[in-house]
């Protein structure tokens, strides 16, 4: 290898971050991941430029990923040294706050207090936001440097020690890179958590037993499960750490073909990560004889059409091929006989970002996080009814009760906690008396729910699980493969049941029939989805069974979600005479006014939005939510 | 008017021809062919599908079986500003389908529907990745997050008015 080539490399990467960091004006760091765009971001960014320019005011913008604080966003960081402030954190940044900000910080040294979420270092003058739970807590392996880099410059990555490991490893004999990968205990972020390691060794095995010429390494980013969106975060905050990781695992399984299956709704992952891999080639760090050395790797990427069962590996593998996805029988495992019938090793997005850090510091290093059975970290979407929703990085084994209530501010509006959904279709809904379980691979399954995707919805106490369960397989049973038959027609069967249950006409035996039905889908499929499918109906029947009875026995939804269950009515002692906001904010015009000038709900126009219960004044907080919808009093009209 | 449907029609499966004929004869070509179609005329129509089919040398219902198993794919041409509304699990817990329903009734059609003036076309999609923001609505490319049933007559409104705008502008340049 000729580690003056990379040597020229950082050298260039560290001039430029030099000369950014040394230049003596402000420097302006903008988040700009979709969920920021989706806040505003670009607004926010067009109006620094403006105002910058108006002003004639010099500053640098440097767009970065996502930190993962979604309920912040536009989050904008401004270090404006001569001011004599650290680095500043701001949240919720509009275009509005951005020209303000440009005037009063930037021109007149002002930092405005009110605004400031924290400073990013510690400090005399302003507290660092690393002692909010939200930071303090996590334990950033993986997302480390998402949110600090520019995702489209990889300059700014190999400044950040990106890529050394690569070349640290390249030094190393393939087998050696396995065994510090397998000793470090990293198992599969996909959800099922097979040992990473075993995996690789099992390809270079079929490699060589086989003298197969192309094994292929494919890093599976179609992210299906509605909920969860870190995969999507990695790739558009630090895509070369990713790619890192598929060198370093072609190079220990003797791969020379890699692809990033991901899926097209991802629009701007797919331009950076397309993009990361051209910068990669540039460098010399992808294609032929990378740094010097004889290894060989080329990247493709390959956007997934948005099938959730494609995240299936086989399935993934027939989809690369041109063909409806639907999983293979297994064995033969792709790791023997995958994609055009190559030994193929198919990781997940943050099993492959995982590779970089574990090789730079060590196997003991990685084991010395997390629990003994599940090293490392784990990454969760936390989203739902909490104060504090976003990407949130824990090390394995921290409880739901710490990560829902102590990182994420527990849940809004002094209401309680009523259940927590791990895992998306193919996980369950756990109540409150399960808030101390540790998270880990193992102790998740055992509860009835599992790691999956890392998808974490925290529902509040206004939630039905008969609607959550008939939410999740209406999803199932629509990307259902068509292949076997008991997840096909028995998901099916579960949705009708379910919806059944939501409109009232639930029968005696149902609970019982869900069950059963469960069972049989569990035994009856081939892959993944089908086997799982059922968790969310059979979890939620084991720890809410009441509610199940409620919606059956008493036609009344607890929750008051259902909507052929409940009904609004106008609390008349507490309605104002005079006061419209109802009347202008119903979608329908169901809202009347009786002849005391109160008002009154048509319920057979209500369509049970919900919104009047929003518009009505706090003071006022007459309208009133009522399940079974019979007692709701009858208001005349006049 | 027929004339001009059908010469647009025909333009378009002129370009798509050409389009196709720069990729691959493999099967592992279709998928990327397919989406190459979609970005570019923003839905498939039968003939489209079957030059794919003729350029593949595989049969037709082989393409559509293809084709309709992926959610991605649409064959119906959507409206000039399509909307989309987000159902995934952290939009469902926080009334989504509400959201979806109230666009239903303003535009009056169901979702997978265009309406007869081509202006609106609904769509469900399963997540767009910005939980944290639900519920969330895509109106064209932007995302609109924390949405309400008022903040969709407002949407719509801000939409007639914008067109209204741009007419009056036209009419006005023409003027002069």
């Amino acid at each position: 290898m000729r580690e003056e080539l990379f040597d020229a490399i950082r050298k260039e990467a560290e001039r430029r971050r030099n000369e950014f960091t040394e230049a003596p004006v402000p420097k302006i760091h903008i988040g700009m991941a979709t969920c920021g765009i989706a806040s505003g971001a670009m607004e926010t960014k067009y109006a620094f430029e403006q105002t910058l320019a108006e002003r004639n005011i010099e500053a640098r913008i440097h767009t970065v990923g996502c930190v993962g604080h979604c309920y912040a966003e536009p989050v904008v960081v401004i270090d404006h040294p001569e001011s004599g402030f650290p680095p500043v954190f701001y949240h919720e940044v509009t275009a509005g706050k951005a020209r303000m900000l440009t005037k009063l910080f930037l021109e007149e040294g002002d930092p405005r207090f009110e605004h400031v979420y924290g400073a990013t270092v510690e400090n005399e003058l302003i507290p660092s936001v690393m002692e909010f739970p939200r930071f303090s807590q996590e334990k950033r392996v993986v997302m480390e440097k998402c949110g600090h880099i520019d995702p489209e410059d990889i300059y700014d990555y190999i400044a950040d020690d990106g890529y050394s490991t690569l070349v640290k490893s390249l030094r190393m004999l393939p087998d050696e890179v396995i065994r510090e990968v397998r000793d470090s205990g990293l198992r599969g972020r996909g959800g099922a958590g097979f040992p990473t390691g075993r995996k690789w060794e099992l390809v270079r095995k079929s490699v060589s037993s086989k003298n197969s010429v192309s094994p292929i390494v494919i890093c599976n980013a179609d992210e299906g499960d509605p909920g969860a969106y870190m995969d999507r975060t990695l790739l558009e905050s630090n895509p070369h750490q990713i790619l890192e990781g598929m060198i370093l695992c072609a190079y220990a399984t003797g791969a020379h073909k890699g692809m990033v299956y991901v899926r097209a709704e991802y629009p701007l992952a797919v331009k950076l990560v397309t993009k990361a891999i051209q910068q990669a080639k540039e460098l010399g760090l992808l294609g032929k004889g990378i740094l010097g050395t004889d290894f060989d790797l080329d990247i493709d990427v390959f956007q997934g059409s948005g099938a959730f069962v494609c995240g299936e590996e086989t399935a993934l593998i027939e989809s690369v091929e041109g063909k409806r996805g639907m999983p293979r029988y297994r064995p033969p495992y792709p790791v023997e006989k995958g994609l055009q019938g190559e030994p193929t090793v198919i990781n997940n997005v943050k099993t492959l970002a995982s590779v970089p850090p574990i090789l730079k510091n060590g196997a003991a290093w990685y084991r010395g996080i997390g629990t003994k059975e599940s090293p490392g970290t784990a990454i969760f979407s936390v989203v739902g009814d909490v104060i504090h929703p976003g990407l949130v990085e824990i090390p394995m084994g921290v409880s739901l009760r710490t990560l829902i209530f102590d990182i994420c501010g527990g849940i809004p509006d002094k209401k309680a906690f009523k259940s927590v959904q791990i895992g998306g279709p193919s996980g369950g809904c756990l109540p409150a008396d399960f808030l101390d379980t540790p998270i880990d691979f193992d102790s998740l399954t055992e509860a009835g729910a599992m790691m999956g995707s890392g998808g974490m919805v925290v529902m509040d106490e206004d939630t039905c699980v008969v609607d959550v369960s008939r939410y999740f397989l209406d999803f199932t049973q629509n990307e259902s493969c068509g292949k076997c038959t008991f997840c096909r027609i028995g998901t099916r069967h579960l949705l009708s049941i379910l919806e059944r249950m939501t409109k009232g006409e639930g029968r005696e035996e149902d609970p019982e029939q869900l069950e059963l039905l469960s069972e049989d889908i569990r035994n009856g499929s081939l892959c993944g989805l089908g086997k799982t499918a059922p968790n969310p109906v059979l979890t939620s029947l084991r720890y809410f069974r009441d509610e199940y009875e409620a919606h059956v026995s008493e036609k009344r939804c607890p929750g008051r979600i259902c909507r052929p269950l409940t009904a609004f009515y106008i609390d008349l002692e507490k309605c104002a005479r005079g006061c419209d906001a109802c009347v202008g904010c119903c979608p329908v015009d169901a809202i009347f006014t009786t002849s005391t000038r109160k008002k009154g709900i048509d319920q057979v126009l209500c369509v049970k939005c919900g919104e009047c219960v929003v518009a009505c004044p706090p003071q006022y907080d007459a309208v009133k939510r009522v399940s079974p919808p019979n007692l709701a009093p009858i208001v005349e009209k006049k | 008017m027929d004339e001009t449907i059908l010469a647009e029609k025909e333009a378009m499966l002129e370009s798509i021809r050409s389009d196709v004929a720069d990729f691959g004869k493999e099967r592992r070509d279709l998928i990327p062919i397919l989406q190459m179609i979609q970005e570019r005329h923003a839905y498939l129509s039968p003939e489209a599908i079957k030059t794919v089919a003729e350029h593949l040398d595989i049969p037709t219902c082989e393409v559509f079986g293809v084709a309709t198993f992926y959610n991605q794919f649409r064959f119906h041409p959507p409206g000039r500003h399509p909307i989309k509304v987000c159902l995934g699990t952290a939009c469902h817990v926080r009334a989504g389908d509400i959201i979806l329903e109230n666009f239903e009734r303003k535009l009056g059609i169901r979702d997978g529907e265009t309406t007869s003036d081509k202006e609106f076309s609904i769509e469900r999609v399963a997540c767009v990745g910005c939980c944290a923001l639900a519920p969330v609505a895509l109106v064209g490319e932007t995302v609109h997050g924390k949405m309400a049933p008022s903040k969709v007559e407002g949407l719509l409104l801000r939409i007639q008015i914008e067109k209204e705008k741009a007419e009056r502008e036209r009419r006005e340049e023409e003027e002069k």
